[in-house]
């Protein structure tokens, strides 16, 4: 043999393997993707954070995204409650919490997890999870079927339903161009308070604890972003604690793509041994019908053979009956004959 | 709708003729609406309701209903239940044509419906279960395909072919229930990724399972429902095998989806544990969830049974339309009701009238297509050259 039967069994759990996990999710195992060393994120004070709108306006402008309805310097818009769009990559809302004097504000955007539902549910790969940080998308692959948009729990990707024929997924790129120019993204360069802040992702969590340790009074003891689904690249701080900023606190911190490795693992399973199953039960059925038509053919035989004994039983009986008859009458006759016979003898004696 | 409509000397214009065309002529403008507006022009999806009814009914209905192919011909090439050959055809065809509309639907929804293959030829997304769903899919519609030949072959008279292909259907057969075991689970299986966005008593990691033991349940009930339907359309087509084994096909299939919906009801109820969810049915979405599976899984198992029991037809057939109607709230609840359920209702999703008029119009495709072949082809009944010869 030429392979070697090693060599042979890596194929297979390779292939089983690969079919079931794909490139990027580990099914099952106890290994934990941190991020990409040394990739970038935003932290977002939203203590900071006077929701000027600032951010918006130069998202606006260095993604040329179309010019909005109401101008960028109009904080009426912080009334109602908005989401990204396909024609904004980020908001900022404004909340009221009970606890707090003042508005609060929070920025919203695509916060580049590091393990993406929207690039594990995509069956293009038109999401990639780039090594600066950002999450790239790709629109010349993109089929629309938009399960990014179901699978993102932070409901960030917007479709471009007026397009008839060539609609896009928008969202915020972490302006991955601009990063990969050395240039900060956007919004971070706009804002006049600080509340964004860009780096390392590993510097911003230090940061982040270092700021909740010295103000412990002004925020809440928690890194929005640190383990949410598996952890993003946008952080975030808050004095509140996160829901009452719109933010989900039951998303858990399993990361997208565990969520499915299970049922994917099983189907290299199910190609692998329903056919054999299948061809099992064809093979009990099959047999069972040829059994159940030797035993019928049986049956007939043992039928017939047992109706042809009888017949022969019956007929030598018959026959036997018939000789017996026949020599009884033979007798009677020779008997009768010699009879006669004496009879005529002492006629023609006397 | 008899058969009498469809010869050449009769008028055109026949009660079936006018309401399908009137269908398919609406539906025409809103395809031409649908692609010159993009979906904007014609749904009412939003960006945090990508998915509406051409998912939720096209696709997911789509599918399950069309599992008839798979059940029918596992029961009867690998189970060995010859008593059901007649079912088959039918059950094939319809799982076809079903399978056919579900990808014709697709392209409706998509943004670019030329892509389609692109996971396949461009860039593949293996972690993807939609990747599953389209590999499958698109491989099943094939078997179904060479499944379906033998009957068209006939017509035509092409003999050598024919038994090039009646020579694979045990291999089609396999084939089949192992793509379609994968498929039908992972169309459950794709709202895993979202167990924050549907309500808990929904969303369960027994989804894939779910989603393949109820197509089987689906299946079953489309034959019986199908064909009740079929008796009073096309009876005139029908031969004697056909109509004698009608009624054991009826009574066997009520009793397989009988026992199937037990199983199912009970591993519903595993389910709740599972997730210990009891104390949600008290909610308003629980008394919802409760309607779901004792008015349309425990109800229509018990029917069923009576209906064997009882040999009564009628009931049986009654109850194979309550099970379909299970499976379609079953498959509404998963991708629309219980998805998003966190949002106010100002951001929930109810259909727009043409995205139901789209739906309409596919089903009625359906239905033409259905009533072209059935009265053409040896569904029915077997070609009379033909005979013995499966």
């Amino acid at each position: 043999m030429s392979i070697s039967r090693r060599k042979f069994l890596g194929w297979i759990g390779a292939a089983g393997a690969g079919s079931a996990i794909g490139n990027t999710a580990l099914a099952g195992g106890n290994k934990h993707f941190t991020g990409y060393p040394g990739s970038y994120a935003v932290l977002h004070d939203t203590v900071l954070c006077v929701g000027c709108r600032l951010c918006e306006a130069a998202c606006n402008k260095v993604n040329e995204l179309p010019a909005p309805v109401k101008p960028f310097t109009d904080l009426e818009v912080l009334n109602k409650k908005r989401r990204t769009t396909a024609k904004t990559y980020t908001v900022v809302n404004r909340y009221e919490s009970a606890g707090k004097k003042g508005p609060l504000f929070r920025k919203i955007q695509c916060n580049h997890c590091l393990e993406p539902a929207c690039a594990s549910a995509c069956f293009v790969r038109a999401f990639k999870k780039t090594e600066t940080g950002a999450v790239t998308y790709d629109s010349t692959v993109c089929v629309g079927c938009r399960y990014c948009m179901v699978a993102c729990p932070f409901e960030i990707p917007a479709y471009e339903y007026d397009e008839p024929l060539t609609p896009r997924i928008m969202k915020c790129t972490m302006c991955h161009s601009r990063i990969t120019k050395n240039q900060l993204p956007g919004c971070v360069e706009a804002c006049p308070k600080e509340a964004l802040t860009f780096g390392k992702r590993e510097d911003l969590l230090k940061i982040a604890r270092a700021r909740i340790r010295k103000y412990s009074d002004k925020y809440v003891d928690h890194v929005y972003g640190e383990s949410e689904m598996g952890g993003t690249s946008w952080l975030y701080l808050s004095g509140v604690p996160f829901s009452e900023i719109g933010m989900r606190e039951d998303l858990g911190v399993t990361p997208a793509p565990d969520l499915t490795s299970g049922a994917l693992a099983v189907v290299p399973m199910v190609v692998g041994l329903w056919p054999v199953l299948l061809t099992g039960i064809y093979a009990i059925s099959k047999r069972k019908e040829k059994i159940a038509e030797q035993e019928l053919n049986e049956a007939v035989k043992h039928a017939t053979d047992e109706v042809k004994e009888k017949a022969e039983a019956k007929l030598s009986e018959a026959l036997a009956k018939a000789q017996k008859e026949k020599d009884a009458a033979v007798e009677k006759a020779v008997k009768k004959a010699l009879e006669e016979a004496a009879k005529s003898q002492a006629k023609e004696d006397s | 709708m008899s058969d009498k409509d469809t010869t050449a000397d009769k008028t055109l214009f026949t009660p079936f003729n006018v309401v399908a065309g009137f269908i398919i002529i609406i539906g025409t403008v809103i395809t031409i609406m649908r692609f010159t507006g993009g979906l904007a022009a014609v749904t009412n999806l939003s960006d945090n309701n990508p998915w509406g009814l051409w998912i939720g009914f096209d696709l997911l209905v789509g599918v399950a209903l069309a599992a008839g192919g798979f059940v029918t011909s596992a029961a009867v090439y690998l189970f060995g239940m010859k008593k059901y050959h007649s079912a088959v055809r039918p059950a094939v065809l319809t799982g076809f044509l079903g399978y056919a509309l579900v990808v014709f639907a697709l392209h409706y929804d998509v943004g670019r419906p030329w892509r389609l293959p692109y996971p396949f030829i461009i860039q593949s997304g293996t972690t993807s279960l939609l990747f599953e769903v389209g590999a499958c899919v698109a491989l099943y519609l094939t078997v179904l395909f060479l499944e379906f030949t033998p009957a068209p072959l006939e017509w035509l008279g092409l003999k050598r072919v024919r038994e090039l292909v009646v020579k694979m259907t045990l291999v089609l057969t396999i084939f089949g229930v192992v793509l379609s075991t994968l498929h039908q689970s992972s169309l459950g299986a794709l709202f895993l990724i979202v167990p924050s966005k549907i309500h808990p008593l929904w969303y369960s990691p027994y989804l894939p399972v779910y989603f393949f033991i109820s197509s089987i349940i689906a299946g079953l009930s489309m034959v019986i429902f199908e064909s009740t339907l079929s008796h009073h359309y096309f009876t005139d087509k029908m031969d004697e095998a056909h109509l004698s084994e009608n009624e054991g096909v009826t009574l066997g299939f009520a009793k397989a989806a009988s026992f199937v919906l037990a199983g199912y009801f009970i591993i519903k109820i595993i389910g709740i544990s599972f997730s210990d969810n009891w104390y949600l049915l008290g909610t308003s979405y629980g008394i919802w969830f409760l309607v779901e599976i004792l008015g349309f899984v425990a109800l229509p198992s018990f029917l069923y049974a009576v209906g064997v029991r009882d040999k009564n037809l009628k009931l049986i057939k009654w109850t194979s339309l309550l099970a379909v109607l299970g499976i379609i709230l079953n498959r509404f609840n998963v991708s629309l009701i219980a998805f998003n359920w966190h949002l106010p209702s100002s951001e929930r999703y109810f259909p727009h009238w043409m995205e139901i008029a789209i739906s309409v119009f596919i089903v009625t495709i359906g239905i033409v297509v259905f009533r072209f072949i059935v009265t053409r082809m040896p569904i029915f009944y077997e070609h009379p050259e033909y005979k013995d010869n499966h």
